[in-house]
């Protein structure tokens, strides 16, 4: 190769490595800041400020919803599998919150155990497969069935899959 | 063998007159086939794939996100290699490309926001999050304008073209960080439903109108490219004799 061309090639190199080093540090660094939400096991494990506004995500403990039947106020449990607390939101929920669904919340943590939302929003996994597949899914006994893969194999239930 | 046959290309799609009778006797092929399957892709997922068990009928604008958002992130992968061989090589054609590239880029990158904005409504419950995958998607049009404003702002075009190669490569670091961001750091957004490696999470029968209708956008941002870079080069090159000669022969 031509020195000059060679040169050029070499400093281009040199400045995206370096730039490339920099922002992967940095990204790494702020790791924690670019998280959208503290997780149920980072609030056990007391990493979440009490009194601040931040959001949680986890899944919605099947079996905790509780709603009041004169106003909009609900309260249920989430979990990731490690930690868990009660949210209680006032509000009307979106159309994909449901028991086990993934969902963020946005709010106050008034103690390790109870979380105060002001904005109750779902999160829906990467699986997308037609109802009757569901269906016969479900049918069929299957213990994902409601994280069932589109393919009806086996499927883990992982507690950071939401 | 099969460096020399690069090799030979390289050259040969590097001149600009090369280029332009190449990419005469391709259009006629590559637009039709584009638009077909572009138009099979769209009317088969929207009108005939199944609804999701989730989300009912509203996830069918996955057809039009997901092709947007990967065009996006291809073309700037392209504009940053056009970039590299731009300054480093100080090639010609490659200046061409990386200006063709840009615009159709920036399109699909504005769609894909804009489609992933109504589909949030819907399903999480707002337009908007700032979390990773969102906010490095908000500044990959950012990228893509900065290239495009450099273009314009610097009046030798080949200066402009070394100035935006380095800002087209630069941001590649932030592609990385788009496609990753879903898996490295919590995210409202989901993870990759299409995957390179294993199994994609996506019921076959949604999986093949989505993959058409990507190949669909890809075809035809390959046919945008080809004709912008022909514009330029005819007015890069416009006193050299075969474009005088081709305007004087009315475009034959």
């Amino acid at each position: 190769m031509n020195p000059v061309r060679k040169q050029r090639l070499l400093v281009v190199l040199a400045v995206l490595i370096g730039l490339g080093i920099a922002c992967g540090l940095m990204f790494y660094a702020l790791r924690q800041n670019i998280n959208l939400f503290y997780t149920p096991q980072q609030i056990a494990a007391g990493e979440a400020p009490l009194d601040a506004q931040m959001r949680v995500g986890g899944l919605v403990e099947p079996g905790t919803v509780i709603r009041n039947p004169e106003t909009l106020d609900v309260t249920f449990g989430l979990t990731d599998g490690k930690g868990r607390f009660t949210v209680h939101y006032q509000g009307i929920l979106p159309d994909l919150f449901r028991e086990g669904q993934g969902i963020v919340a946005n709010g106050t943590l008034v103690s390790r155990t109870r979380f105060e939302a002001e904005e109750v929003l779902a999160k829906h996994d990467e699986t997308y497969m037609p109802p009757e597949v569901q269906d016969a899914l479900e049918k069929a006994g299957h213990p994902g069935a409601s994280k069932a893969d589109p393919k009806g194999g086996e499927k883990e239930y992982t507690p950071s899959g939401y | 063998m099969v460096w020399q046959t690069i090799k030979r290309w390289y050259h040969m799609l590097g001149s600009p007159r090369y280029f332009y009778t190449f990419s005469s006797a391709l259009l006629p092929w590559l637009t039709p086939i584009a638009l077909l399957v572009f138009t099979v892709g769209i009317v088969w997922g929207l009108a005939f794939a199944p609804s999701d068990y989730q989300q009912g009928n509203s996830y069918r604008i996955i057809f039009i996100h997901v092709p947007a958002s990967s065009g996006a992130l291809m073309g700037y992968v392209a504009m940053g290699v056009a970039g590299l061989v731009a300054v480093v090589w100080r090639m010609k054609m490659a200046e061409v490309m990386m200006k063709a590239i840009a615009p159709f880029g920036a399109a699909l990158a504005a769609i894909s926001l804009a489609t992933g904005a109504l589909w949030g409504k819907p399903t999480w419950g707002t337009y908007w999050q700032w979390d990773a995958r969102m906010t490095s998607m908000l500044i990959l049009l950012f990228m893509y304008v900065g290239v495009i404003a450099l273009q314009n702002v610097i009046r030798d075009p080949r200066q402009a073209a070394r100035a935006a190669g380095l800002l087209a490569m630069v941001g590649v670091i932030n592609v990385i960080i788009v496609k990753y961001s879903v898996e490295w750091v919590q995210t409202l957004h989901q993870g990759s439903t299409l995957k390179l490696v294993g199994e994609s999470t996506i019921n076959p029968a949604m999986k093949y109108p989505l993959l058409i209708s990507m190949l669909g956008t890809w075809l035809l941002y390959a046919v945008n490219v080809l004709v912008r870079a022909r514009t330029e080069v005819v007015w890069r090159e416009r006193r050299s004799k075969w474009v005088r000669k081709l305007v004087k022969g009315g475009g034959q």
